[in-house]
């Protein structure tokens, strides 16, 4: 039982915090990108696919995670542990 | 899993189904968490059928073009190859390296793409018509696993980056010379004193594992978590039939609008990773062409 809710905490952190990261991290480069545009209209284009690149490099670490936590939450692994240790 | 085994038989709990979407065709099972002898068949076929086609698209517009007035097809494979040669042409600035390079990066483009596009598909299709083709050959149809999208197989994407680690390391070695990138790998980036040449060569294997790590896990990471979603929504579809008629209509209602919305956000997931996995090519291989 306690391996279950420690991996139901742990998922929810590896989520939340992660994705405390990545908003905060793509909101500061959103808001350069848009000032970046308003003050030079024609770098607009160029910037653009720059900034979708850094979307992807930012988005990374907290994917990761939430992709791990995902399949804790699911298809937990810790179980198997559990099944080995009950019996004795 | 104990308390999930009070389910009927009738058909597989959430975390069975789960579990079993998530299982790969493999030609043995793995001894240990590092097992070089298991192939994933399921990943490698696809890669390869996927590849082949995308050569053959690829060529098919190749073949019949013209320098007059293109039509739609070849008009869209120049769309594309000028926006990876733009790319390269920013990033890596040594034309000679150009030729192999920008086909490389325009390659890894389109193969990831295809590759990631899989996960597209509805995600009990091809299990379905697997497990129906190994019943008919004569095995147990329980045990068909197949996973469709090869790129959610960190076997897949981290070959892929090894790929791009060997040719940096090809090119560090072609344009510094064995010497000079020895020489660079004991003196940068700290400086050239006998004193930080332990430092500079750890700063340098950790910048070289670092980066191949964060580019093959990158790409893993994205699609793995969103066929996990994928399979999830499916799971709210499949309760359509197991809970009480309120809720089952429900969920599945929300299935179709939550399926829906996430597949239209995965389609810009998967150009963008494929996109990202591409510029990461050209700059880590650009990076060879520097002298620090």
């Amino acid at each position: 039982m306690e391996v279950i809710s420690f991996v139901a905490l742990a998922a929810g952190l590896i989520i939340g915090l992660g994705a405390v990261g990545a908003c905060i991290g793509i909101g500061i480069m959103g808001s350069k990108y848009l000032e970046a545009a308003a003050r030079q209209p024609e770098l607009m284009g160029e910037l653009q696919t720059k900034m979708f690149l850094l979307a992807g490099l930012i988005d990374a670490a907290f994917i990761i995670g939430t992709g791990i936590a995902l399949w804790f939450a699911t298809a937990n692994p810790f179980l198997a542990q559990i099944a080995q240790v009950a019996p004795k | 899993m104990a308390a999930e085994n009070a389910a009927g038989h009738g058909g597989p709990t959430a975390g069975e189904y789960i579990i079993h979407h998530l299982t790969h065709w493999r030609n043995k099972e793995l001894v240990g968490p590092f097992d070089l002898s298991v192939i994933n068949l399921d990943s490698t076929v696809f890669t390869i059928l996927l590849g082949v086609l995308g050569c053959f698209l690829l060529w098919k517009a190749a073949r019949k073009a013209t320098s007059g007035v293109p039509g739609r097809f070849q008009a869209a494979v120049e769309i594309l190859v000028e926006m990876v040669d733009a790319q390269a042409k920013g990033i890596v600035h040594n034309a000679e390296s150009r030729k192999l390079v920008a086909p490389l990066a325009l390659t890894v483009f389109v193969w990831i793409f295809l590759l990631n596009a899989m996960d597209l598909l509805p995600v009990d299709l091809l299990p379905v018509v697997w497990a129906w083709i190994y019943g008919v050959a004569g095995h147990d149809p329980h045990h068909a696993y197949m996973r469709s999208v090869p790129t959610a197989d960190l076997s897949i994407t981290m070959g892929l980056s090894m790929g791009v680690l060997i040719t940096c390391l090809v090119y560090n070695v072609k344009i510094k010379g064995v010497g000079g990138w020895i020489h660079e790998l004991f003196t940068a980036p700290f400086g050239n004193h006998w004193a930080l040449y332990p430092f500079n060569f750890m700063m340098q294997i950790i910048e070289f594992v670092a980066k191949t790590v964060s580019h093959g896990m990158r790409l893993f990471g994205n699609m793995y978590a969103g066929e996990l979603i994928f399979l999830l929504i499916a799971l709210m579809g499949g309760a359509f039939a197991s809970v009480g008629l309120g809720t089952g209509i429900a969920l599945a209602i929300g299935h179709i609008i939550a399926g829906s919305a996430w597949a239209i956000f995965h389609i810009l997931i998967i150009t963008l990773q494929a996109f990202v996995f591409m510029m990461l090519t050209l700059v880590y291989i650009g990076q060879a062409h520097d002298h620090h």
